[in-house]
Order: C-alpha cells, then sequence, then structure tokens
C-alpha cells in the first residue's frame, strides 16, 4: 500500500512538471519578466519585491503593487492572502518585502491586457517600518543663509532709497 | 550688416526675465504648503531654498537692469526662450535636493520635461519620492502647459504692449479675448475649473477602486495636471498601470482630448457655441488623424497577435494612441513592452500619431492638427487646379473659428514649421542612433521628445549618454517653443558676437 502510494506520488509530480503550463522559476526579476514575457507568459512564477503604494480592494481580491528595484509589478491576490501585508513603500515608510508565487501573464485578458501576476501564495520575507525623518542640518543651514542675503539686500535696497 | 545688440537690449532683456523669475518663485510657494501640510520637513526646506535662490536671482536682475522702456519683438522672443531655460534650471533645484535625481542634469532634464509637458523621466526610486516634490513635478507641468510667461501675464505684468510679443513667443499666436492679458486669465479660469472637475472624477474613481481617500485626491490633482496638460508625469513609476482601472483609462482619455483641444474651442464651447467642435479644421483632421493612425497601431498588433482578445487590443492600442497624439506620453504598456510586443508597424501608427500632435493653442506639441490641415487642403487645391480645365478658378476655404480662404502664406508657413518639427525629430533620431540604438527606437524616442509628448520605449534611462540627454532637453524646448524664439535667441548670441 506504502510503495503504491509512493508510485502515485512519483507519477503525479512527473506529470506536473511535464504539464506545459507550469514552470516553477526561482527569483526572477522584473526587467526579466518584461523582456521575456513571451517565455514566461502562463507559467509559475516567484517574484519578490517592496510592496509600494495602494492596496487595492476589489471585491474579495485586492491589487498589490511591487517593485523589485527594477520595474513594479500589479499582482492580483485574494484578500485574505493580502491581510499579512502591513507597511507599504511611500516617502515615509518602506514597504514589506514579500515573495510572490503565481501565474505571469503578458496580457492578463481578465484584466484588459496588463502585464501581470495572479497571486498563489505569498510570504513575508522582511517587514517594512516607518522612515524616521531628521532634519538635514546642512540644508537648514544653507536655507538660513540664502535668508539671510536676501535680507541684506532688502536693507540695502531700503538705504539706497532714502 | 548685422548689429551688435547693446547695453540697453540687455537691460530689457535681463528686467522682464527678472520679473518672470520672480513669477516661477511665487509658484515654489505651493509645495511648500504641500510640504507643511504633510509634515515632510527636508522636502519644504527643499524648495525654501529653491524659493530663495530664485527671488534673490529675479530681484538682483530687476535691479540691476531696471526699465521702464518696453519690449520690441526680438527682446519679447529672447525673453521667452530665456525663461524656460532660467525656469528649467531653477525648478531644478529642488528636485536635485531631493536626492531622487543622480545629477543636476538629469534634474534639469525632468524640469524640462515637466515645463515642455513631455513626460519623460529620469527620477530615481519615483515610488518613495515625498508628495512635496511629486506636486511640484506636476505642477510644473500645468505651469509649462499653460505656459511660464502666461503665468507672468495673467498675474504680475498690468498691461504693456511687450506682452503680446512674449505671449506669441511662447508658440500662443491665438488671441482668444481682444487683450492679450484676459486671454492668459481666460486660459488660466478653464485650466482651473477642469482641474476641479478632472481631481473630483479622478479622486472617486482612486476610492471606487480602492485607494485611500488623501491618496486617492493627491493622485487626482497630479494625474490631471499631467493629462490635461498633456504631460504625462505620474506620482508612481508604473504610469496609469498602476491603478489597474479600466475607468480610470476612460477619464484620463477624455482629460487627454480636452488637453489637445484649442483654448478657443473652449471657449466656443463654454459660450455654448458647440457645433464649432464639428465644422473645426482642426477637430474635423483631429478625427481623420485618429482613425488613420489607430488603423495603423491595430492592423501591426493584429499582425503579431500581441494581445489574446480584440477588446484587449482595442483598450491597449486605443489608450497608448491617444496618450501619443495628445501629446501626454501616459502608458498601460511597460516601455521596454513597445519594441518586443508591438512590430514596426505598430510603433510605425504611434510615431505619426506623436508627430502629428493636437490642436494649436492648446497645450501639446507637434505639428499640430491647423497645419496638417491646412497641408492636406493645399494638396486638394493643387489636385484640383491640374483636374479642372486651365481657366478655371479653384479656391479652397476652410472653417476654423470663422471661414478662411486658404492662401500661399498660410501655407508656407504650415510647411515651414511641418519642415523644422521633421528636421528634428530627424536629428534627434541621429544622435540616439550614433550611440547604438537602432533605427525605430531612436525615431520613436526623439519623436517623443521633440514633439513633447513623454511615451518612451526604453531608451530614455539615467545610464543614457550625457550628449542624448542634451539633445533631448534641446529637443523638448524648441519643440515646445515651436523654433522662432529659439532662432531669435540663437541670432541674438551670433550678433553679439559677429554684430558691429
Amino acid at each position: 500500500m506504502k510503495k503504491n502510494f509512493k508510485l502515485v506520488l512519483i507519477i503525479l509530480l512527473f506529470a506536473l512538471a511535464l504539464y506545459p503550463g507550469t514552470c516553477f522559476s526561482e527569483g526572477l526579476s522584473s526587467s526579466e519578466l518584461i523582456k521575456n514575457a513571451k517565455l514566461y507568459d502562463g507559467k509559475l512564477v516567484v517574484y519578490s519585491g517592496e510592496v509600494i503604494g495602494d492596496v487595492m480592494l476589489r471585491g474579495q481580491f485586492v491589487w498589490v503593487n511591487i517593485n523589485d528595484g527594477e520595474n513594479a509589478i500589479g499582482v492580483w491576490m485574494a484578500s485574505t492572502l493580502a491581510e499579512e501585508i502591513e507597511f507599504s513603500g511611500s516617502y515615509k515608510s518602506i514597504g514589506d518585502n514579500i515573495e510572490i508565487t503565481g501565474i505571469f501573464h503578458r496580457a492578463c485578458p481578465q484584466h484588459g491586457g496588463d502585464l501581470d501576476i495572479h497571486a498563489q501564495a505569498l510570504r513575508k520575507k522582511e517587514k517594512g517600518r516607518a522612515v524616521e525623518q531628521r532634519l538635514d542640518i546642512d540644508k537648514k543651514n544653507s536655507s538660513l543663509i540664502l535668508l539671510g542675503i536676501l535680507f541684506l539686500i532688502w536693507i540695502l535696497t531700503l538705504f539706497k532709497r532714502k | 550688416m548685422i548689429l551688435r545688440p547693446g547695453i540697453e537690449d540687455l537691460k530689457i532683456i535681463g528686467f522682464y526675465l527678472g520679473k518672470i523669475i520672480l513669477g516661477l518663485a511665487f509658484t515654489m510657494v505651493i509645495p511648500i504648503l504641500i510640504g507643511l501640510c504633510f509634515k515632510e520637513i527636508n522636502p519644504t526646506l527643499d524648495f525654501i531654498i529653491g524659493i530663495e535662490i530664485s527671488v534673490l536671482l529675479g530681484l538682483l536682475l530687476m535691479k540691476i537692469c531696471r526699465t521702464d522702456k518696453d519690449l520690441n519683438w526680438m527682446q519679447g522672443m529672447i525673453v521667452v526662450s530665456l525663461s524656460w531655460v532660467v525656469a528649467m534650471i531653477l525648478g531644478a533645484i529642488p528636485l536635485y535636493l531631493s536626492g531622487h535625481w543622480k545629477s543636476f542634469l538629469d534634474a534639469c532634464f525632468d524640469t524640462m520635461s515637466g515645463f515642455a509637458t513631455t513626460g519623460l523621466v529620469l527620477v530615481q526610486n519615483l515610488d518613495h519620492l515625498s508628495y512635496t516634490h511629486n506636486l511640484w513635478r506636476h505642477l510644473i507641468m500645468f505651469l509649462g502647459g499653460q505656459g511660464i510667461v502666461v503665468i507672468a501675464l495673467s498675474f504680475f505684468v498690468r498691461g504693456f504692449s511687450g506682452a503680446f510679443k512674449m505671449y506669441v513667443g511662447e508658440a500662443r499666436d491665438e488671441k482668444i479675448m481682444p487683450n492679450v492679458i484676459h486671454t492668459s486669465r481666460f486660459i488660466w479660469t478653464v485650466g482651473i475649473v477642469y482641474l476641479i472637475l478632472g481631481t473630483l472624477a479622478l479622486g472617486l474613481t482612486g476610492i471606487f477602486n480602492g485607494m485611500k481617500p488623501l491618496n486617492s485626491f493627491f493622485h487626482g490633482v497630479c494625474i490631471f495636471m499631467a493629462a490635461f496638460d498633456t504631460g504625462g508625469f505620474s506620482p508612481q513609476s508604473q504610469s496609469i498601470l498602476y491603478y489597474h482601472s479600466p475607468i480610470y483609462e476612460i477619464i484620463t482619455i477624455v482629460i487627454m482630448i480636452l488637453g489637445a483641444l484649442n483654448f478657443r474651442m473652449h471657449y466656443h464651447l463654454w459660450t455654448g457655441n458647440r457645433k464649432e467642435i464639428f465644422k473645426n479644421i482642426e477637430t474635423r483632421t483631429f478625427f481623420v488623424t485618429i482613425i488613420v493612425a489607430f488603423s495603423i497601431v491595430a492592423v501591426g498588433l493584429a499582425e503579431i497577435g500581441s494581445y489574446p482578445s480584440v477588446l484587449v487590443l482595442f483598450r491597449k492600442g486605443f489608450y497608448q494612441l491617444i496618450s501619443a497624439h495628445t501629446g501626454t506620453g501616459f502608458q498601460t504598456i511597460y516601455p521596454q513592452q513597445f519594441p518586443i510586443d508591438w512590430n514596426p508597424l505598430a510603433l510605425t501608427g504611434i510615431i505619426i500619431a506623436m508627430a502629428l500632435g493636437g490642436a494649436v493653442c492648446s497645450t501639446t506639441g507637434a505639428i499640430k492638427m491647423l497645419r496638417v490641415g491646412i497641408i492636406f487642403k493645399a494638396i486638394k487645391e493643387d489636385i484640383k487646379k491640374i483636374i479642372m480645365p486651365e481657366r478655371a478658378i479653384v479656391i479652397e476655404r476652410f472653417h476654423h473659428i470663422k471661414d478662411v480662404f486658404l492662401e500661399d502664406k498660410m501655407v508656407r508657413g504650415a510647411l515651414i514649421i511641418t519642415l523644422f518639427y521633421i528636421i528634428l525629430y530627424g536629428l534627434g533620431a541621429l544622435v540616439g542612433m550614433f550611440y547604438g540604438n537602432p533605427f525605430l527606437e531612436s525615431l520613436f524616442e526623439s519623436t517623443s521628445a521633440a514633439a513633447n509628448i513623454g511615451l518612451s520605449c526604453g531608451i530614455t534611462s539615467t545610464t543614457m549618454p550625457s550628449v542624448l540627454k542634451i539633445t533631448y532637453i534641446i529637443q523638448m524646448w524648441s519643440g515646445r517653443l515651436e523654433f522662432m524664439s529659439v532662432f531669435t535667441i540663437l541670432g541674438f548670441l551670433y550678433a553679439l558676437i559677429k554684430g558691429k
């Protein structure tokens, strides 16, 4: 019984690997996906990067844009999957770094031909954080010096008028 | 004999340039207020430094060059072309200070791209840019689209005859109202009314699409300014693809088309004369060229089988085409997809649309519909002359606000500007090819820069050679000002050196 089960499992895995629509690709960059979109079209891919901007809720799904430092790609996922996302990247925060496993579409028929990924699994690689804003002293000093010069010119103009 | 410009000429130019710089400095108050609202300390400081340098330069110029004299044509044209260069440099200061641009040249590139309503970008890590800087990027599109000098004319100049000379120098030779100051104010009124309506439409759609309300309205303002002024910047790196929304795409198409219409057309629409839109040569030519260019794009895309269905082909093809034809530059595909997923025929369709542009006295660049219409009318007239008996008198006329008889002078003017644009597109393509880029991609990017479009097929990047960046800056500048002001400044420089 145990032997039969193992055999069935091996056959299943073999069949899955041979299935033309399935291809596991580890750690693809956005540029690689965009440039070789025809090659990866309809395949299962792994893509990771920082969540940026809004997590846009659409019914039971969400759109999440993920930037890997080269480009940002839209990822369509179930809203339950997106619950793990805490931070999204903006000026004041660094977004969660997540890894997506999903089907890549060069021109998604469901979404008007957009290049996107339909996520099946999500893994948070690194939690995002709020960015602490510190006053740039050089900028502060420069603005004060310039203000001083402007004030001086104004005073000189007043003297000249008198 | 060429006369060397005198000190008086330089003083007059300097004085009015100073006035325009002060006007520009005043506009930097808006991002400062935004920075304070969003509590973005360092970005606010960037703009405080920017405003201080601008005020300092403006005041110094006005003090040193103090004059009561009015501008003549040459001086007016030079003030305009110099204003755009100075605006580029001063506008780039706060951007460069943000640290999101690799060099000051890159910041200047983006500022000229903004003012000239082009939309090509070299910004780094755009998705982490502050609200303050993002608003400035879009605001300069709005200011540039309306016209930098138009701002000064509207708010800082109390009526002088030199105003019209500067107005014409900014490629706006049509007066909507009898007075050029009133015309400038009308252009601003149109812009502000549409700004409110467009922002509301985009902001509400954003909320409906799942965006946070504040972010949604901020994006609404930015996208409106970029769409109506046919600029093409966007607050996120993915352009319109970020929103994943067909409604957003439809609204932006409407705003882009409104931006591509002549401001006189808006005046007639606002005063209830809707017939004008159907009779006008510009709107008719625009309609025909959209159909022709889209047919080329559609055949190209169908041939290569880029998209899975007709509907998808239409959505992608039509959006990029309208974006190209109106001179906006919004994209719903990645720049790298143009050379990969689109075949040369489809790319040619987009290049044709970019090269033609929208209406005169609008915010678009390129050859423009009135000139295209006039050239076609002239061809039609010549064909009629060949077909008809020798003694027959052939008269061609067209409707542009009023019925106009076609004259050789008009045809000559239209052909000269068209020729200059074609040369400009070609020169930029040659420089692109010199740096090893393929012909079609080089022509695409060059046309996009010179016609102030902003669509990119991937050549524009921080890694491109500085010479190519400068070439595109010159193309954006001369394309936006339609050559005359640029030629005047070249002539002025020549006279300074060779004149007696």
